[in-house]
């Protein structure tokens, strides 16, 4: 392969950035997420029972299971002795709640804000409502199904759920990470066409960067 | 109370009464007299609060029912005017000069409903719904089912329980059968 196909194969491989203006373009990465390669076995053990132990959660709470991280944080289930804390940024946090139903306005800064957040991440989906739509599947302004927009490592079922289940699901999740199990970004970069052609199918005034960060 | 129906039904075309409760009536007006009886009622009678203004699509009678529900501090008194107006050619006066607060109800009721309110600030923006593309969500001729399966992915293997039966079948079996309550499965 000669210089000049490289360079076509590296051009396709931008990001258009359509929604956005002429002048913001240049102001937004037009790369697209790459997955990360496991380090050495031991090393990536050791980091995966790390990350498993201080689980930082976004908080953005998105439907009305959000309701359910208020006694989560307190002393009456104290998540802070499972090494769980809140942050108040995407950049700072792991974990990603899905509170509950999202909507269509929702799920654009579900996206936003998931694409911001920085590797190793995961997501935890809280509710009937995430997995099928719940008692809103026939709603015309909520989406069924969130993981055919970003994602999901541990669904939590139950509407809404309550903390001990939270807490269940929490520990499956460190359990997943510990066996490596919760690659969610690289599976997320690897089928980042699908996806995002999933996220755009539904939101049609796209005007932000197609990967955010 | 009465004083105030008694002048409304004189001086306006009321079609219709109906008094749900000492605190609470309704009355049917005729559209173009909409205007006229709200500034009455808001300048003599007392009725200085708009409490909300909402829509009802009567898809039978090709009407929207536009309910514009005030309320007096003086009479502690709730009165519901209501307005047919045709459904196809969905248009109402704005009320926005009497009540600064009702562009925003007419905005929304602009966005779910589809009906517009010539002059009224800024009813053509967008209220909740981004991006939206199909008609206005709340007619009931919009099939919500329809466009969601269309639209946003089905998990398969729904399944639905009626509340009434499943319970009946989980708890009132051995309830009905346990000695003390005496009762039948009914
Ligand atoms: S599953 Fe229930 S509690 Fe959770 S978001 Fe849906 S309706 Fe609300």
């Amino acid at each position: 392969m000669d210089k000049k196909d490289m360079k076509n194969i590296e051009k396709e491989m931008k990001l258009a950035n359509e929604g956005l203006s002429e002048k913001e373009r240049t102001l937004f990465s037009d790369a697209r997420p790459t997955p990360v390669r496991p380090l050495n076995k031991y090393v990536e053990k050791f980091l995966n029972w790390a990350r498993a132990e201080s689980l930082w959660i976004l908080g953005y709470g998105t439907g009305c299971g959000a309701i359910e991280l208020r006694p989560l944080m307190t002393s009456r289930y104290d998540m802070f002795r499972y090494g769980i804390a809140p942050r108040p940024s995407p950049r700072q946090s792991s974990v990603f709640i899905i509170g509950g139903y999202a909507s269509l306005k929702t799920i654009k800064r579900i996206v936003r804000s998931y694409e911001q957040m920085q590797g190793p991440k995961f997501v935890i989906a809280l509710g009937s409502c995430t997995i099928n739509g719940g008692m809103y599947y026939d709603s015309y302004y909520t989406i069924n199904r969130i993981n055919y927009y970003i994602p999901v490592d541990i669904y939590v079922a139950g509407c809404m759920p309550r903390p001990e289940s939270l807490i269940a699901g929490f520990n499956k999740l460190k359990e997943n990470i510990k066996a490596g199990k919760c690659d969610g970004m690289n599976k997320y970069a690897k089928n980042f066409d699908w996806y995002k052609a999933n996220q755009k199918k539904i939101i049609k005034d796209w005007n932000m960067p197609d990967y955010n960060w | 109370m009465e004083e105030i129906l008694r002048t409304l039904e004189q001086q306006f075309a009321i079609t219709h009464q109906n008094k749900m409760r000492d605190d609470l009536l309704f009355v049917d007006v005729k559209k173009d007299q909409i205007i006229s009886l709200l500034t009455y009622l808001k300048d003599y009678a007392g009725f200085t609060h708009l409490a909300f203004l909402q829509a009802v699509d009567r898809i039978e009678d090709k009407k929207f029912q536009l309910t514009y529900m005030l309320y007096s501090f003086q009479l502690k008194t709730n009165l519901g005017i209501r307005v047919f107006i045709d459904r196809e050619k969905a248009e109402m006066i704005s009320i926005d000069k009497l009540w600064a607060h009702a562009w925003q109800y007419q905005r929304e009721l602009k966005e779910m409903f589809g009906i517009d309110f010539p002059g009224s600030p800024r009813v053509d923006e967008s209220f909740v719904l981004e991006s939206w593309e199909e008609m206005p969500p709340m007619k009931r001729d919009f099939d919500t089912l329809e466009y969601s399966i269309k639209t946003y992915y089905q998990r398969p293997g729904r399944s639905t329980n009626d509340p009434k039966k499943y319970m009946k079948k989980k708890l009132y079996n051995n309830f009905a059968k346990s000695p003390d309550t005496g009762r039948k499965n009914d």
